[in-house]
Order: C-alpha cells, then structure tokens, then sequence
C-alpha cells in the first residue's frame, strides 16, 4: 500500500505537527520507502505468535501509596514557557 | 606528570588513589584539551568552573575509598542533569533545566565522579551520525568530515579525542556501539532494566538502555558495575545481583562456547568486514573459546520490526511536548494552532518523520497490521536468541556493516542510514546485553568493530570474552590530534 498526501495531513493532525505542502512532499516519498522497506514483515506467518510487550518478563512491583514529593509547585512550573507564578498558562481555549 | 588525558581511567583511578595526581590536575588537563578540541563539536554545555571547583574541593578531603574518585567526566545530554542544561540535541529542550537527576548519573557522582559537561547526540537520540543534532555536526577524531555515529556521537568523539576519561550513552538500536565501533573505543549495551532509565529524556521506553563508553573493557567493567542499580524509580527496572564486574574480570575464556550466526553474513557486506569478523573469529579460538555455528533465523526481520516499535513508543513519549508544561513554545492562534506550530519548529525533520510513522502505525485500522505484527515478530527474533542460547554461551558478529561515512553521505536517504544499525538492533529487541569492541581497520585506516552479545544479566561473561580477545587484537587507535592547532 502506499502513503499519498491525503494520508499525510491527516497523520500530521494526529501527531499535531503542522506541515506545509513542500514538508508533507518529501514526507509522502520518505514514509512510502521506509513503509516499502517495513512491508518485509508481511512475509512471516504470526497467527499464532503471542506479541512481545515486554522483554523483562517481571511483574510490576506493588508499593505503597505514599506522597514523596510535597510543596515543589514551583519546581514544576519552573520550566513553563510563560511563567504565572501558581498557572500553565494557554492561549485562550473557550470564546 | 605529563599525557594525563592519554591515561585510561583504571590509570587515573590508580594515580589519584596512590597521590601521584590530584583530581584538579586530573580536571583542568581534560579541561585544556576540551578547550583546544572546539572543533570536534563534541560539548553542548561545557560546566569547567563547577568541575575545577568541585576538584579542588574533592581534594581538600579526597575520600580514595570511591570508585571514581576526583575523576572528570562528561555525559551524553540525555541525561538530567539537575540545575544543569539538558537538551537532548533538541530545540525544543533548548531552555530545559532540570530540577532532579538521572539515576545513573547520580550513581556516578555518589562514587566521586565530577561532571565535565554535556556531550552532543542527535536530537531525541534518533539517528546514527549525529547529523539530527540541533547543536550540529560532531566530527570523528579519527577524520575531518568522517561522522562519529550516532546517537551517542558526542560521547564517542569525546572518549576517542581524549576529552573525558569516559562516559555515559544511551542504546536504543545501537546508539552506544555503533558510534564506538566507528570512533575505535569499547561500548557496552547492558541487559534491559540492568540501568535505571529513570531521568534520561526518553525515546522508545521498552528499548532504551544507559550504558558506558571507555578506551578499553576493564574501564567499561568498572563504569558498569557504578551505573547498574536496581532503582524503585524506574518501574522496568529488574533487582538481581550485580557483579562487581571489574573485579571478577578475567580473560580466562577456556572451553566458552561462541556462536557465529549464519544470518548476519548479509548481502553486499563489504570484504573487509567479513575479513575483520573472520580474524575475530580466529582471535576467540586462540583464546581457548569453542566456535560453534548457529542459526538466528529471522535476524532479516529486526530493522522492519525496530522501525515499527521505536517510531510507535517515540510518537507516545513525546507527545509530552506541547509547548505547555516546559520546553520550546510557538505563538499560534488559538491552543491547536500552539500545539502544532511549537513542535513544527521545535522538531527537526527526522524526529517529525518518526512521529509520523509512529502515530501512522499505532493509528486506528492499522494498529493490528503494524504496531501488533511488529510485536509477533518481535517475539520470534527473541525466540531465535532463546534458542540460540541453549547451545552456546555468548555470539560473535561484526559491529556494523561499513566503517565511518562521510559527514552528508547518508543524510538524504533514512532506509540506508538506518541499515546501519542492522548488526546491533536485534540485541535491543530481545533485551540482551551486547559490547563493542575495536578490532581491526579499514583499507583507510578507519577502526571497525566486533561485537559480543550476551545472556540476559550475563554482562560479566562478555566483557570477559571481550577483555581476552582484546588482549589477542592489541588495536592501537590512529588519532592525529588533527583538529588541535
């Protein structure tokens, strides 16, 4: 199957990436060769194969429900892009 | 005492804990060098007041009962550094100061370790020639132009270039051992969960493995058994006992069954490396290792099904970049118009174009088709080294399928810069622990690298293997200092 501009516009919208037409051109060309080169996997049989999720093999561990970190409010919005001393602040969400 | 910087670090160790160096004579020549190796591009943050500082103090009251004590080092900037710039080569963390520390960062610093600085990557550590870097080209200090692969490109120049003793990378598909392949050091991938994750700015969470960099095995060994910790933190994290890996170093590898997998002799693979994997070969039976042929059927199969998992983990890890909580942020119209233009431009292409193609393949309609597929597969390639593993005790290939490219050669064209990493990325797939030494050259004098893949938790076992064949290869790295004036 191929990836044609359409199908590029609407990733670019899930992914929240915005491109213009010259961006989502070479887009179209990259992802159909690395999808070409993907397609390969079609070539094994794995009906009966049970998915990989974690090569760990170990159950998650239970532990307490307890609060470690307290009063570090401005640690996180430390890194805000605009600072509001208690706030995220967004560009305006409801008209 | 003069060359402190061509001292591997069991050297520096030595010389600081026998009072024959301090940690600030130790600091400030890694320093200097630093300072003269600009050209590299090695550093995106330099921090040499803080390191000369810290030395000095270190020395005041030197505690020489440390692993690492007084000694400098620099580290991938994938890594948290609290208080301390972190970038991930991106420009979307351009600004990002971190308020807490990776956990093997801090491990390091908990035996005596003094950061140096923060080493160049490419961006999201996505890429295997530091050329998606938003700080720009690393050179290799092997060549001017020649890349130093990637993604733990600045950490493989710095080691290679003398600039650190050593250092911390990260592997995802080959990250760490393809870069030391290409720069003529020693990289180890440990087992997955072996090294907290917890604080290095994620890429593809079931994949991603913090590992050291050094001039030879035994300072890889020692780096390791400082860096792996079983840490609460970090929930994939996996408590087992931890060797101390440099002690019970040995290069007695008498009677080690060695497997050589029929797979991994690709199409088109240049002469020199199947010479190279050939001597490697020799090398192993000269030291007593048992060579035994074994199959890896599907090996053909691990790049489709990495470029699958890896760009689907990626999309999810960072969506957390929105221009909201920290990081880069665009001016847009309204909140979607933010969202898209702040990672339009905070991206660079190639991360964009693995967001994509993740967000495709776990996309409704076609998640059973890839993301699930790609998991099956993912499962059998595991399956092949299970069953591999019931006859031999570690396998041996080449490291990677060229030498060092020129800087632009692959940039263009993403399938061939990523069948670079074709040798290294089933190892990150079935979680094992795989080492990279350097062993031989090119027609151009270019190092080149065989690789050394262990059972899971079995890093003791490899860096053995690769600690005696290290001694039978006795490779000098041919650097010129061309970049000093």
């Amino acid at each position: 199957m191929s990836i044609d501009l359409k199908t590029i516009k609407h990733i670019s919208k899930l992914s929240r990436i915005s491109v213009d037409e010259q961006k989502a051109d070479k887009l179209v060309n990259d992802l159909n060769s690395i999808f070409k080169f993907i397609e390969k996997l079609n070539e094994l049989k794995t009906d009966n194969v049970e998915p990989l999720t974690s090569v760990a093999e170990t159950t998650l561990k239970l532990r307490p429900d307890e609060v470690k970190s307290k009063d570090i409010r401005e640690q996180i919005i430390k890194n805000s892009p605009q600072d509001n001393e208690d706030y995220f602040v967004v560009p305006k969400v409801i008209e | 005492m003069s060359d402190i910087t061509r001292q591997s670090l069991s050297e520096l160790v030595k010389n600081i804990k026998d009072k024959k160096l301090s940690s600030e004579e130790v600091t400030k020549a890694f320093i200097d060098r630093s300072e003269k190796s600009k050209e590299l591009n090695a550093y995106i943050t330099e921090d040499y007041s803080t390191a000369l500082e810290k030395s000095k103090k270190f020395d005041q009251k030197p505690n020489l009962n440390l692993k690492l004590p007084g000694i400098p080092i620099a580290v991938k900037d994938l890594f948290c550094t609290k208080n301390i710039l972190t970038t991930a080569g991106s420009k979307i963390l351009n600004d990002f100061i971190p308020t807490y520390e990776s956990t093997v960062t801090q491990n390091i610093w908990n035996e005596g370790a003094i950061l140096l600085g923060k080493l160049n990557c490419d961006e999201f550590a996505m890429g295997s020639s530091n050329e998606t870097s938003f700080f720009g080209n690393v050179q290799n200090p092997i060549d001017k132009n020649l890349v130093p692969g990637g993604s733990s490109g600045g950490s493989a120049s710095a080691v290679a270039g003398q600039l650190t003793p050593i250092t911390i990378g990260t592997d995802t598909g080959g990250s760490i051992r393809q870069p030391a392949s290409f720069t003529g050091i020693v990289g180890l991938k440990p087992t997955y969960g072996s090294c907290s994750r917890y604080g290095i700015v994620a890429f593809a969470s079931s994949l991603d493995q913090a590992g050291p960099m050094a001039q030879n095995v035994k300072d890889c060994a020692l780096l390791q058994e400082v860096i792996s910790s079983y840490d609460p933190k970090d929930s994939t994290s996996i408590d087992f006992k931890r060797n101390e890996y440099s002690k019970k170093l040995t290069n007695n590898i008498k009677g080690k069954k060695i497997g050589i997998p029929k797979e991994y002799r690709v199409d088109g693979m240049p002469k020199e490396i199947e010479e190279l994997w050939r001597k490697g070969i020799q090398y192993a039976k000269d030291c007593g290792a048992e060579i035994i042929d074994i199959s890896l059927p599907n090996t053909s199969y691990a790049l489709p099904t990495y470029y699958i998992v890896a760009p689907a983990e990626a999309s999810s890890n960072l969506a957390r970049y929105d221009g909201v909580k920290y990081g880069f942020r665009a001016r847009g119209e309204n909140l979607i118009d933010m969202y898209e233009k702040t990672r339009s431009e905070g991206f660079g292409s190639e991360v964009q174009r693995r967001i994509m193609i993740g967000t495709y393949v776990l996309s409704s309609g076609y998640y059973d088709a890839y993301y699930l597929k790609a998991q099956k597969v993912r499962k059998l390639i595991k399956n092949d080294f299970d069953e591999a593993y019931n006859k031999v005790d570690a396998i041996l290939t080449p490291s990677t399928p060229s030498s060092a490219f020129k800087i632009g050669e692959k940039k263009d064209d993403p399938v061939s810069m990523y069948l670079n990493d074709i040798f290294t990325v089933p190892v990150n797939l079935a979680g094992l622990p795989g080492i990279s030494i350097p062993a031989g050259h090119d027609a151009k004098g270019y190092p080149l690298g065989l690789q050394i893949i262990g059972k899971a938790f079995d890093e003791q076992n490899i860096l053995n293997i690769a600690y005696a064949m290290e001694e039978k290869i006795n490779f000098k790295n041919k650097i010129t200092d061309w970049w000093i004036k």
